[in-house]
């Protein structure tokens, strides 16, 4: 018999066990007594909860706001949001799994979020290319994830990518250096190239007489 | 007949303020349509005969009336997450108009006797989601949002609610599962929303374009309305262009317009001395058309009668210097990336056809693998809870049917460089 190949944690699948802490229960909902968590964050958790009648409804932006303080869905993170939620951390491990935005690999507080667009019709626009000066730029800097994104919803600008929510296009591989620069200088990322500036086609196409 | 509506003044300095939309006459429609029964309203939408603007294109007038009658929680939930390939408009108007499309809220609840209503936006949007709060917050100190708007019967209680990154969220039932705090799977059909929803109550789901149009048709009337547009495809339409286009952007036009006049006309056509070679026409789930196609009219049924579709309006055009299987590739793998699992035929189908176009292009397939791969995409459509799978099966199955020869040849030329490398190593 073939011997099949394992992962030292037991499984042969890859990765399930960095979320979480295994020596916490994940099936108990923590206790508050014991449990700490900062008086912003439950606020602003109890606040998402309040909007729902139901108010679990307040799990992805309860973990988003975890992540903005934390720098990504930690054991610890979800510890808190669960105390505040009064669910499993197991459930909550469950959600932030499932969703691109939330980190469940380690990365440190104001971590820059790049994306970079690689779908259609940004990659019929050089995006691969992009993508890979993009990293380049950032190198193994820990406070960089730099990411190739699923469309973005800015193929008006392509290859474009977002950074930090910000959204900026059309880019070169060129201007991926003064990107990175201008993260870690805490500046705004290329303000002439922001779509929040951009004008719509169909205004210029009737500014040019095409209708 | 002008094609303005939802674009009119688009890019007008603060229409995305309170101040600045009701300077364009902003919040007039509302009492209009709050001093008529919420029936007439209805019949209103109905007769418009506007159709969702999402992808599915079904009637939003008759989705409405779907709602149960009668006195219990019902929810309004307007689709904001906006991620299918090449589609970009209702980002554009959010984030420019966002007060038009709270007043399509107010008014298709009001329509539907629903009280409480939420945007689901996709967290990609983050920019727009911020505008769009400031905005909710704006019509709820002018008293258009809250109990009794404008002093009358009806309340709406109005939340933005941000997704965290996943295509199958823009699935309605997955939407749903996502709003409720769990993981974004589709739910089996029927129930369908609007009879059990968000928190099991009734629920109306709508586009943020769909919803857009609702203050216009109420303000214009139904009859009017109808005057845009050709029979069966009301109205205007914001179409996104993009890819391999000299102007890519979104561009309103009535429904009908000659796709060329579109891509050629509006967006500029591909770059000089480029031709098209094939066009998405309702974002990357559409099966593809070619350069023949382009004079078939820019509508739901036109579109269907040429075998694609309408789709979310988001037009991806790719010239004649692209590799017809480097695009089927990228299709493949973003649907096997978004599949949530849920069902074998789409989960393990997107993954098999990521492999099998992978063994193409290093030279390891053969043409039988062509007939198996289509086999594949016919075993996953129809035969899914949602149509996810169906999503990437009709685009590669339209690619395969429709460049075979191409396929073929790069196959063919692939397996040959593969065997000089194996013997030049050998030797």
């Amino acid at each position: 018999m073939t011997e099949i190949a394992r992962f030292s944690h037991g499984s042969r699948v890859p990765g399930w066990d960095e979320a979480v802490d295994l020596d916490l229960d994940p099936a108990e909902v923590p206790d508050p007594a014991t449990t700490e968590v900062p008086d912003d964050l439950r606020a602003e958790i109890e606040g998402y909860m309040a909007r729902y009648p139901d108010p679990h409804s307040a799990a992805l932006p309860a973990l988003t706001a975890a992540q903005r303080r934390h720098g990504w869905c930690s054991p610890e993170a979800l510890e808190q949001v669960a105390c505040v939620m009064r669910v499993t951390p197991a459930y909550l491990a469950a959600v932030a799994t499932f969703y691109d935005m939330l980190r469940v690999e380690p990365a440190p507080p104001g971590t820059h979020a790049i994306y970079v667009c690689t779908n259609i019709s940004c990659s019929l626009n050089g995006a691969d290319a992009l993508y890979d000066a993009m990293r380049e730029a950032a190198g193994d800097d820990e406070a960089f994830e730099v990411r190739a994104f699923e469309c973005l919803g800015a193929c008006d600008i392509a290859p474009m990518a977002s950074v930090d929510g910000t959204y900026v296009g059309p880019l070169a591989p060129a201007d991926c250096v003064r990107i990175v620069g201008q993260c870690r200088a805490g500046e705004e990322v290329l303000p002439e190239r922001q779509l929040d500036h951009r004008k719509s086609a169909d205004t210029l196409a009737r500014e040019a007489g095409l209708k | 007949v002008s094609s303005e509506l939802l674009f009119e003044g688009i890019d007008e300095p603060g229409l995305a303020t309170l101040d600045g939309y009701r300077r364009r006459g902003g919040y007039e429609t509302l009492p209009k349509a709050l001093r008529m029964s919420r029936d007439e309203v209805l019949n209103e939408l109905i007769q418009s005969e506007l159709r969702g603007r999402g992808g599915a294109g079904f009637s939003m007038g008759k989705k409405a009336s779907f709602l149960p009658k009668g006195d219990m929680d019902k929810y309004l939930v307007c689709n904001a997450d906006e991620s299918e390939p090449g589609a970009f408009k209702d980002r554009e108007l959010m984030q420019k108009n966002p007060h038009q499309l709270i007043e399509g809220i107010i008014i298709a609840a009001y329509a539907a006797a629903i009280t409480r209503a939420f945007i689901f936006i996709r967290g990609e949007y983050a920019h727009v989601a911020d505008t769009l709060e400031r905005a909710v917050e704006e019509a709820k100190e002018a008293g258009y949002l809250g109990e009794s708007v404008l002093d009358s019967d009806h309340s709406l209680i109005l939340w933005v609610h941000r997704g965290a990154g996943a295509y199958i969220c823009g699935e309605e039932t997955a939407l749903l599962d996502a709003l409720e705090g769990k993981r974004g799977n589709p739910r089996l059909k029927p129930p369908f929303p609007a009879n059990q929803g968000l928190y099991q109550g009734p629920t109306l789901i709508n586009n943020v374009e769909t919803l857009s149009n609702v203050p216009h048709i109420v303000a214009m009337g139904a009859e009017e309305y109808i005057k845009l547009g050709v029979p069966n495809s009301t109205g205007t339409k914001i179409v996104s262009v993009s890819g391999n286009v000299q102007r890519p952007g979104n561009y309103e036009v009535e429904l009908g317009i000659r796709s060329r006049d579109l891509i050629y006309g509006l967006a500029g056509g591909p770059p000089p001395g480029r031709e098209i070679k094939f066009w998405f026409p309702g974002g990357s789930s559409s099966p593809v058309l070619t350069a023949d196609d382009l004079d078939v009219p820019y509508d739901f049924d036109s579109m269907a009668k040429a075998g694609s579709m309408l789709g979310s309006g988001s037009v991806i055009i790719v010239d004649d210097s692209n590799d017809v299987l480097d695009v089927a590739l990228k299709v493949a793998k973003f649907y096997r990336h978004e599949s949530c699992g849920k069902c074998t035929p789409c989960r393990e189908g997107t993954n098999w056809t990521v492999k099998m176009l992978e063994r193409i292009q290093r030279g390891e397939a053969t043409p039988m693998d062509l007939d198996i791969m289509a086999s594949v995409q016919e075993r996953i459509i129809g035969h899914c809870l949602c149509v996810l799978g169906d999503s990437m099966a009709m685009p590669i199955g339209s690619m395969i049917a429709k460049f075979r020869g191409e396929f073929e040849a790069h196959m063919d030329s692939a397996r040959d460089a593969a065997d000089r490398a194996a013997i030049e190593a050998a030797a």
